[in-house]
């Protein structure tokens, strides 16, 4: 996976907003402007369902996040219900069968494409990157390679936010997305080891990782070996909050 | 049994799988045993066009980690790249021969045992989606007739993976992929949380959520999402009579 992408995604939104405050509207931003798309909307998910809007680059973007908060409806919350992207280029021909509440607010709203990109890793679902067009037409397999790196992105930046990583480790450092089975099993076995969610568990084992300046396979594997027994990080780390 | 009789259940068996809303990662990783079962090989792969200028392993008939560090290694470089790129089969190639053109993984897969691999392309016509791979401990070469059952096999995933749909634009196609992979990684979420719950291994998991999957009806997936959320412990998968 191209991670380089990503990390510089990350690295770029983070030179902009040092002090974290403003990631993810960078995000946002940084995507509209390297797409040939009108904005970006950024949805916050827990297991609860849509948990409203985090950013949008323009009064449409955050119509178009609102409207389905709203109504319930509409590609975003479909792709955040089933963990699967939809595509939709042509809002006019084929969201009033789908969805009519919706296709008619965002078409009023000028919105004619639709791309809602779910943000998870496997089981952990944390959001949805919603880009919108004015105008109808597809992406681009170079555009769509893009638009999935950004999505990667806001994965990242989302479960930074959401886990409170520490803030000696920046968040492009935890850009590192390594697809090899024992990656993800290992977010299993440290999950139930630590007793903590998924979502902690992937973080916490990228954290471990650049800490120690390793790879992430190889920090994997000694959890999945038991030689390295992750759940102390994460006391060290609650200590820490205690003591703030 | 005739192999031409067992052929034809394969096929009945994979036909089967596609049934309305059908899991994924379970027709792929059944059609990756099938494929060395078939043509008598010892191990195989399947990986998909991740969208992000990679690669990602979806099925696997091996669990050690060490068949996966090939796969690895194949990232870099090796016969599943080289068929990716190209799109035509790259069957037949004795590891020995093939130091100059792949030096790393030549001598990584010689170092597992197997002397021979073949490649096989995903094809969704002029577009190449993914790649089977068939590895050999015995140096003997498939023949006419084996190749054209394991581009039989690859055929029928591609079919599996745009299913019934319209295959005539990109976003199916993305939409697709991108649930495939994300199911792949829930499902190695999953092996870890139940290895760890279970105190078995992780190939030991995987066999338990499957013939749980078979036995309620339900698919792969949503079992690995019952065990990473809980709802599925070891004693509802009867983990305790699997082979640790």
């Amino acid at each position: 996976m191209t991670s380089v992408r990503v990390a510089e995604i990350l690295s770029a939104v983070w030179a902009d907003s040092p002090d974290g405050s403003g990631l993810p509207t960078g995000l946002v931003h940084a995507c509209a402007g390297a797409l040939p798309i009108s904005g970006v909307g950024l949805a916050l998910m827990t297991e609860q369902g849509p948990a409203g809007t985090v950013a949008a680059t323009d009064g449409a973007a955050l119509e178009l996040e609102e409207l389905q908060f709203t109504l319930g409806e509409g590609p975003c919350v479909d792709a955040s219900k089933t963990g699967r992207p939809v595509l939709q280029p042509d809002l006019a021909s084929t969201a009033p069968g789908r969805w009519p509440a919706f296709a008619s607010g965002a078409l009023a709203a000028g919105v004619a494409a639709v791309f809602a990109l779910p943000l998870r890793v496997g089981a952990i679902r944390v959001g949805v990157l919603d880009l919108y067009r004015a105008s109808p037409g597809t992406l681009g397999p170079a555009e769509l390679t893009e638009a999935l790196s950004y999505a990667d992105a806001a994965t990242l930046l989302l479960l930074y936010l959401q886990t409170r990583a520490s803030e000696s480790e920046p968040l492009h450092a935890l850009a590192v997305l390594d697809d090899r089975a024992e990656v993800h099993q290992a977010t299993g076995v440290l999950s139930v080891q630590a007793g903590i969610g998924l979502a902690e568990a992937f973080v916490l084992l990228r954290a471990r990782a650049y800490a120690e300046n390793r790879p992430l396979g190889e920090v994997a594997r000694d959890v999945m070996t038991g030689s390295l027994d992750l759940s102390d990080d994460r006391d060290d780390r609650d200590d820490r909050d205690d003591h703030s | 049994m005739a192999r031409e009789q067992r052929l034809a259940e394969v096929f009945v068996e994979l036909a089967d799988t596609l049934v309305e809303e059908f899991d994924v990662v379970d027709f792929l990783q059944t059609l990756t045993e099938r494929a060395v079962e078939l043509v008598d090989t010892d191990a195989a792969g399947l990986m998909l066009d991740n969208q992000r200028g990679g690669l990602q392993l979806v099925a696997y008939t091996d669990e050690s980690s060490r068949l996966l560090e090939l796969f690895e290694l194949q990232n870099q470089e090796g016969p599943c790249l080289d068929c990716f790129a190209s799109g035509t089969i790259i069957p037949n190639i004795h590891l020995d021969g093939a130091r100059t053109r792949w030096p790393v993984f030549a001598e990584a897969a010689m170092g597992l045992g197997f002397s021979t691999v073949h490649a096989v392309p995903l094809r969704l016509r002029r577009q190449v989606i993914g790649a089977l791979n068939l590895f050999s401990i015995r140096p003997a070469a498939l023949t006419d007739e084996h190749l054209a059952v394991v581009q039989g096999l690859a055929d029928v995933a591609t079919i599996g993976l745009l299913h019934e749909r319209a295959v005539r634009d990109q976003v199916i196609l993305a939409e697709q992929l991108q649930t495939a992979l994300h199911s792949r990684i829930l499902i190695e979420q999953a092996k870890g949380v139940l290895s760890a719950r279970a105190g078995i291994g992780v190939a030991a998991s995987f066999q338990v959520m499957r013939s749980h999957a078979r036995r309620s009806g339900v698919s792969l997936t949503t079992v690995a999402e019952g065990v990473v959320a809980g709802f599925l412990g070891p004693a509802d998968l009867q983990a305790a009579d699997a082979v640790p």
